[in-house]
Order: C-alpha cells, then structure tokens, then sequence
C-alpha cells in the first residue's frame, strides 16, 4: 500500500497515540524519543524508505534496520505492527512477562527485530559488520541505523566511525535524533557534542541535516543518501522530544517514564482520540 | 588416552601456531572470517589475511567495535573469529561480547591470546588471569581452554562445527606438548589423562603438563588420576562426580585467578551433587602479577608442578 505524504504525516500521529496506550498500559519505558521519532519511523516503514515484506521478514533481499537506540523500540514496534509483521493487538504486551516486546529488543524477537540493543552504542558495530558482509559480497541490501544523540558519547560509536570510513560503507545510513535530550538534561550540559555535523565529515561521513518531523523532507534526504559513493552517510534528524503531546514537549523529565492513566487520556486527546476508542 | 609417550621427551610448541595453522584450513569454508584489533602477528592471523582478504578486516585499535562488528557478520551468516589478546578481549569488550553477542546467541568466536602469565615481560595490566571468571557467566557461551599446539588445532576445528557463541583461551609463550593428534577431542568431555585412585588432580590450560609431571613424581608414593577439563563450560559433570566419589579428595590446577575458574567451576558441581571431598586449588591467589618471564611468574606465584605437588601432599597427609 502506497501512501501519501500527508496520509504518511497522519499515520505518524496514529503511531504516537499506540506509543502512549502501550506506555501506560504497562507502566514504564521511553516516551519522549520515542514520540519525536515517530515521524521517521513511519517514513522509514511505511513510506518504503526501506525493502521489507512482512510476510517475508527474513528474506536475503531485505534491507536490514538496526536500532542501536534501544529505549526507541516502542515506535518500531509500533511501527512494525502497522506494516502486518506482527498482530497490532501484541503491542500491549510490552514490557510485560512472557512477552515478545522486550523493553530493549533482543535479536530476532519478533519478525523485523535485526539485532540486540541497550547498551548504547553497540547497533553501529552490528550495522556496521552486517554492511562490511554486504559490500564486500557486492549484496544490494542496504543498512539503516538509527541512533541516539546522548548515544554518540560512547566511544565505540566512534571506532565504528572509522572502520566504516575505511570501508567505505555506501552502503550503510546512520540515523542520528538529534533532539538535543539525555537522561540527565540536555546534551550540550551534560556532554556537550557539538560541532557533531564537523566531528562526523571529520571521520569521513557524508552528513545530511533534516527536519525529522517533515516525512516529505527525510523522503528526500534518503533519496539523497542513494547518490552517495564510496562512504557511508548520516542524516541528522532534528527532532523535539515528547514531539505531538504539548506537555511532553522538549522535557527532559519524559525521557524515560511513562505517562500516568490521566497524562494518557490527555495526550490521546490531544493526538486527536481518546483511550477508550 | 593417547599422549605423548615420553614427559621427559616433548616437543615445545606455541598453541597460538597451531591455532594460526588451524585457521588457513579453515578458511577454505567461505563463512570463516576474521577480525583482529591491531594483533595480526601476535595472535597468528596473518596467513588468513594474507589467503583470505576479502573475508578479514584489520579493526586496528577498537576492541569493543570489533566484537560488534563481528556480531553483525554473525548475524549474516558468517563465522567470525574475534581476535586479541585475553586482557583486551573479553577484557575490553565484555559487555559487546554479553550483549551483542551471548544474548543473541551469535556464532562468534572470541580467541583470547597470551592468556595467564603469557604477556609476563609486560606486567600485570597485560595479563589475563580473569578471563575464565569473566566470561564463565554468560549463558549460551561455550568457554575452552586447551591444553597445548596440538589441542588447540583440535579444539579450533570443534569451535567452529559447533553453532552458536565461544571463548577459547589460549596461554603463551611455547609450552610442552604433551597431547598428540591422535588424542581425541569432543567439546564438553573430560579427559582422563592418567588413572589413579587416591587423589583427583583435575587440571586445563599449560597446568595439564605441569599436572601429569606432579602426578608422575608423585608415582609410587601417591596414587593420583589427572583430568584434563578441555572445556570448562558446558563442564563435564559426571565425570568430576566420578573422580570426586573415587577418590574423595581432588587438587584443580590452573592458570588462572582461583576465585571465579576453573576450581570454582568443579567445586560448583560438587556441592550441587553434595560428594563429600577434601580440595585444594592452585592458581593466582587474588592477586596481580608483576612483570617476569612468564615461566617465572608460574613458580612465584604458585601454579607449578611443586606446588601441585604440595596440595596434593598435603591432601593425603604424606
């Protein structure tokens, strides 16, 4: 199914509202990354940025998704639900006994899931040894990351720089949610990164920079991203944390919890629904 | 149990030859790949880079990106073999190795190199004599620690049939070689090395020659069945219960801190199944090393064939 951009934009919001159900049905997890990413992952999914079938989500073929970012996987989640890998109604097990929604996802634990993630930093390495595979086997699979910012203090992220520079990974696309937001404040307190966009064309990436709430503008950016030779590229996707929910907005404070039963029915209602429907 | 006919007479090889050896063999299977951090002489991978290019990737100096790196390849379909030294790799990268490799159960083969006293010239900080204790809580990895060249050979092709996560630490410099390429090999089985009936000498690593000399010496004096635990996890319990209800007194002997190894490992299964021994461990007493030639590290610090002896001694009470 094709759909417009702003059927896509519509989509995204629809996306929040599960986020929001599947957070406070359970009591616990990352809202506010979550939210502000929810654009992407709806253009990633389901504007066809990426070749993935549902009914075939382990096809040589397909390109591969690495989230590095853990704490986001209740938007791919959510997400992945929304393209038929998995029964929407599943979404509600999150975080919760038995259940295949890990609150940071685990290899393979639900069709669509390419790696393990939690420890920040350790996706890139993945997506890195999964391109260099690719490359050098000349695969026509792609690789996309998506990362956090606060995430790019690891050092690790950055030994995965330089090898994919090395490599000259085309075929690889770091996503970076620049949304300026860490557990402990923002990022330029508590550790600052910028120059970031000087950092990554230092270690040899071709840097992209993009309004992660506009879908028709990161459609472009990827389009942009194919033309890329012989280096890797990374698209910084500037975002607003708790992005959609007015009070959620840019505070650090909905980093990492949950909406309580009355934050929900406000935040649905201001998503354009309420809980019970 | 076929090993070498003579103690007196063995050859002194480097296990990391024949791992480097094993390698090139292995290569001709194209989902052998191999990643190294700035080691490729030491860690004896530089044949397979030089045979194999397409399937190696120097990382240089980034222990935790290559463990990850090395967890995607996995994840491809590929046998990647992880390549460093023990101190830096679990040392390093232990979290990469739980996470992105054990959780997911990646087929990733983490070879720690120059293990124990092997790096001794160059102090403490180089050696690795935690290795084992680090990674030996990690479901769904397999740890292996041969005895010498020839096992290592063995165990390099065993790592690779079986599906699925592997630690295999290898000691340096060259030891004696006391196991021969007709001692057979099965990931996860004891070897019973020499039979006796008074005290069980369970030993893994270079501690399987110092422990076949202890008992040697011991001949005629001591009665003592020396067991080489190749495979310290899956480890083999019921031939630990085995030698521990026969003998009812057991010494471990190993390279290696004695919190968190291989006596502990041994000392777990016995409890569990409530035998009854009198124990003894030798190793590295909660302490670092310092810097020596390694062969001097052993006797200064208690992991050799008089201090088997001693424990053994004073087990028996003779």
């Amino acid at each position: 199914m094709r759909y417009t951009v702003s059927e896509l934009q519509e989509k995204a919001d629809e996306i929040r509202e599960e986020i929001i159900k599947m957070l406070v049905n359970v009591g616990s997890g990352h809202t506010g990354g979550a939210l502000g990413a929810a654009d992407f992952w709806t253009a990633l999914y389901l504007g066809g940025l990426v070749r993935v079938d549902p009914n075939n989500p382990w096809d040589e073929e397909r390109d591969r998704v690495v989230l590095s970012a853990g704490h986001y996987c209740p938007a791919q989640y959510a997400v992945l639900a929304e393209m038929g890998f998995f029964e929407k109604k599943e979404l509600m097990s999150l975080r919760q006994i038995n259940s295949r929604l890990q609150g940071h996802p685990v290899v393979r634990c639900l069709p669509g899931i390419e790696n393990t993630s939690g420890p920040l930093g350790q996706g890139i390495s993945q997506a890195v040894g999964m391109a260099i595979v690719g490359k050098r086997e000349r695969k026509q699979w792609r690789v996309v990351c998506f990362m956090g910012d606060g995430e790019q203090q690891e050092g690790q992220v950055w030994e995965a720089y330089m090898l994919a520079n090395k490599e000259k990974l085309a075929n690889l696309t770091v996503v970076i949610d620049r949304n300026n937001m860490q557990i402990d404040g923002r990022t330029e307190e508590v550790m600052p990164l910028e120059p970031l966009r000087t950092k990554l064309e230092a270690f040899g990436m071709e840097v992209f920079e993009v309004d992660g709430h506009n879908i028709g503008s990161i459609m472009e950016v990827f389009a942009k991203v194919r033309m890329v030779y012989e280096r890797p590229s990374v698209i910084l996707l500037h975002t607003i944390p708790g992005k959609g929910v007015g009070f959620m907005e840019g505070l650090v404070e909905w980093h990492g919890k949950a909406p309580s039963a009355a934050e929900a029915v406000e935040a649905l209602s201001e998503l354009g629904k309420t809980k019970d429907d | 149990m076929q090993l070498v006919e003579d103690l007196d007479r063995v050859e002194v090889k480097a296990m990391r030859d024949g791992y480097g050896e094993v390698l090139l063999e292995l290569g001709k299977d194209e989902r052998m790949w191999v990643v190294v951090a700035d080691l490729m002489e030491s860690t004896r991978v530089k044949d397979f880079a030089k045979h194999y290019p397409d399937r190696f990737v120097e990382m240089g100096i980034a222990e935790q990106n290559m463990m990850g790196v090395a967890a995607g390849m996995a994840l491809e379909g590929k046998i990647p073999f992880v390549n460093s030294f023990a101190c830096f790799s679990p040392g390093r990268n232990y979290d990469q190795l739980r996470v992105s490799v054990c959780v997911g159960k990646a087929n990733v083969k983490v070879v720690g190199g120059h293990a124990g006293a092997g790096n001794g010239e160059d102090g403490a900080n180089q050696q690795s004599f935690e290795d084992v204790g680090m990674v030996r809580s990690l479901p769904n990895l397999v740890v292996v620690s041969p005895a010498d060249y020839e096992q290592v050979k063995r165990a390099t092709r065993a790592i690779v049939v079986h599906e699925g996560p592997v630690y295999m630490r290898m000691t340096a410099p060259a030891r004696p070689v006391v196991t021969s390429k007709m001692t057979p090999f099965v990931l996860g089985k004891a070897q019973v090395l020499r039979r006796g009936g008074e005290v069980g000498l369970i030993v893994s690593g270079a501690m399987v020659y110092e422990g076949l000399r202890a008992a040697e010496e011991l001949s005629g004096k001591v009665d003592v069945e020396v067991i080489n635990i190749h495979t310290i996890k899956p480890i083999d319990e019921s031939e630990i219960i085995r030698v521990a209800q026969k003998c009812k007194r057991v010494v471990v002997a190993e390279e290696h801190q004695i919190i968190g190894g291989l006596g502990s490992a041994v000392a777990e299964v016995l409890v569990k199944e409530g035998v009854g021994v009198k124990m003894r461990m030798v190793g590295m007493s909660d302490v670092f090393g310092e810097s020596g030639k390694p062969e001097e590290l052993l006797v200064k610090y208690g992991m050799s064939k008089e201090v088997i002896i001693k424990a053994i001694r004073e087990l028996v009470g003779k």
